[in-house]
């Protein structure tokens, strides 16, 4: 037990959490951009399988991780068309809709990886020390000896901040979340950008996808995302749709998922069992602790979220 | 007319599932011929679907009850599990030596238990700190599991199990009543007793009038007085309970102990069920039917042809999106004449 507090020991658990913490990120701001667009979608976790699959996939065809990567983004790009179409398009309820793709990626990642089980990707997103900062004490070991994704998702954290509170086409994002019947009368088309932002964050929940089954996970297996799309739907509401927060949360989940590891290895006499359950219940209590907060600071969600937009409601 | 898009729902399902299929280079007749004969081409088919009717049927029933009030449990799954948890507890340490009749009315009142406590968590979140229930009783569906397979390895171990652990077999008399030599059990009448009770319920009692009222519009159910948190705990723990129930009947019905993947995702697929049911409990019957059919035929193709039983979620999402897309396309066609 006595090795366990010692600071090398903290920084590689802090170091491992933004490693593992950075699949939950992308599929935590594909659902951010998701639901500021008004639209709530439960398929994460199905998406991120698919897209899981076919990074690993695309990467066993072609030898190349960057390919897998791109695959993956449009595998979650076109799960989400199909929930943009049921959605946006029909205004079907989103609850069903987002469960239904939860349960088909599930089934066809499954159907589909069938003869890739278990074959190592022939090449991954493997560690790249940044030179000059990875050799900055501490930070450098936490932030800047990563893979190439989590440096990707780094940017777009900054990126997506800059983009919903700075640019005009934010504005509108956040216009269609809250007053579609606003945006509408100042000549944007909700129906058509909400499509769209469903798409792009079902392409982003892809790449998380492929975080795992090219990164920290190599390689592809019936389910193998663990809840970890529920866990980013559930971060949103922690994150109180800023993707600023959603970092923070992201990585204190890496953490728990990594720390997890490590006192199993430094090994911490409790059952397995209870040390793989942390992941859920921390959820569960993020969950209640930011919902207190955020219905009693009012900066809650997107006003129009799941609810779905109709010209006569304009009335 | 409701019922027509269901069917062709169905349909244009199998439709895609054949393009997929095809796609991924199998023959789709072939499958789907080889799906339906296992499951309904004879006798012992039909039997292996009744089997796996029960717990889908058991376990719809409670979504629907919530989903009806717009609570979107989603932790069926989980509920079924500490179901399944508290009856062979009961069966195997507390009352091990009892009778038949004592032992199996006891372990149903378990099952509901359990389920129904499991079920709580989520509905106190709810209702006392505005928690999103989908997503609390979804992650109580892992630790749900994770707490079965605790018990299994651990404290609950049979001893003389080797290579696959389990608890040790429940005593006789804990065992449910067999149709003949098939596997169908005692359970299937839970689920159709169920079925019955709760189509009741919901007509003719004024509980199942609230339930209804608040589902499509708790602001006047709040106007009319209805006591909405006491209403959001009992209905998750009704409908915990049907999981619980489903999860006991698992046990004491067809593994006789507390073993590994209990259930292959009923808790999930219940959600389908709930939903083409019509959030009825007469269209749970027949859609649990349905999907229990989907299932055994998707078994039957993994032994027969190799390939993975996933396509039978895979089919069932997709019937989900036709129906979806359906029936918004056919309110759609109604207003338009009308207006």
């Amino acid at each position: 037990m006595t090795d366990i507090l010692t600071p090398a020991f903290i920084i590689s658990v802090l170091a491992a959490a933004v490693a593992a913490g950075t699949a939950i990120l992308f599929a935590c701001l594909g659902e951010l951009i998701t639901e500021r667009a008004g639209v709530l979608n439960l398929g994460i976790e199905g998406i991120m399988l698919m897209g899981a699959l076919a990074g690993a996939g695309a990467c066993i065809w072609s030898g190349n991780a960057w390919v897998g990567a791109a695959m993956a983004l449009a595998a979650g790009a076109a799960m989400a068309a199909i929930h943009a179409l049921l959605c946006v398009g029909l205004r079907a309820n989103q609850v069903v809709s987002g469960l239904a793709l939860t349960i088909f990626g599930g089934g066809l990642s499954a159907f589909l990886g069938r003869d890739i089980v278990g074959v190592p990707p022939p090449s991954t997103f493997h560690r790249v020390d940044i030179p000059v900062l990875a050799d900055i004490p501490v930070l450098g070991r936490i932030l800047f000896q990563q893979s190439a994704l989590s440096y990707i998702s780094f940017a777009l954290v900054g990126f997506l901040w800059w983009y919903i509170y700075r640019t005009r086409a934010g504005l509108r994002l956040r216009a269609i979340g809250e007053r579609p019947e606003a945006a509408d009368a100042m000549g944007v088309d909700v129906a058509r950008l909400r499509a769209l932002y469903v798409i792009a964050g079902g392409a982003l929940a892809g790449l998380g996808g492929a975080a795992i089954s090219l990164g920290t996970n190599p390689g592809w297996s019936e389910g193998m995302t663990a809840g970890r799309g529920w866990i980013a739907v559930a971060l949103v509401i922690f994150a109180a749709w800023n993707p600023a927060r959603a970092a923070v949360g992201a990585y204190l989940f890496g953490g728990v998922e990594a720390g997890q590891f490590r006192l199993q290895a430094a090994g911490v006499d409790v059952s397995s069992f209870f040390l793989n359950m942390l992941p859920y219940l921390f959820t569960i209590l993020v969950l209640v602790l930011s919902t207190r907060e955020s219905t009693r600071r009012v900066l809650g969600a997107p006003a129009a979220l799941g609810r779905a937009y109709t010209r006569e409601d304009l009335g | 007319m409701t019922g027509l898009v269901t069917a062709l729902s169905f349909l244009l399902a199998l439709l895609f599932g054949g393009i997929v299929l095809f796609l991924a280079g199998e023959n789709p007749l072939q499958v789907y011929e080889s799906m339906f004969s296992g499951a309904l081409g004879n006798w012992n088919g039909v039997a292996e679907t009744l089997v796996k009717t029960t717990p889908l049927l058991l376990a719809g029933l409670g979504v629907a009850v919530a989903f009806r009030m717009q609570l979107w449990n989603i932790g069926a799954e989980g509920q079924l599990y500490w179901g399944a948890i508290f009856a062979t507890g009961l069966a195997l340490f507390v009352i091990p030596g009892a009778p038949g009749w004592v032992m199996v009315p006891a372990m149903v009142g378990a099952g509901l238990l359990g389920g129904a406590l499991w079920g709580l968590i989520p509905g106190v979140l709810r209702a006392w700190f505005g928690a999103s229930e989908i997503i609390t009783s979804l992650m109580l569906n892992y630790v749900a599991i994770l707490s079965s397979e605790y018990l299994i390895h651990g404290p609950w171990r049979d001893p003389q199990s080797f290579g696959f652990p389990g608890t040790p077999s429940l005593p006789a008399a804990a065992w449910l009543a067999h149709w003949g030599t098939t596997r169908v059990h005692l359970g299937l009448l839970f689920g159709l007793a169920a079925a019955l009770l709760l189509w009741i319920m919901l007509r003719r009692t004024r509980w199942g009038y609230e339930i209804g009222v608040m589902g499509e519009n708790p602001r006047a159910a709040l106007y009319a007085g209805m006591p909405t948190k006491r209403t959001i705990l009992l209905v998750m723990a009704l409908s915990g309970a049907l999981a619980g129930l489903a999860g006991m009947s698992e046990v004491a019905g067809i593994g006789h102990q507390l073993q590994r993947n209990l259930s292959p995702g009923y808790g999930y697929a219940a959600i389908i069920v709930a939903w083409l049911g019509r959030l009825h409990p007469l269209g749970a019957v027949l859609v649990a039917f349905l999907l229990a059919a989907l299932t055994v035929g998707g078994d039957q193709i993994q032994m027969s042809l190799g390939l993975p039983a996933a396509i039978a979620p895979m089919l069932q999402g997709t019937i989900l999106f036709f129906l979806l897309g359906g029936d918004i396309l056919t309110r759609y066609r109604i207003t338009r004449v009308i207006g």
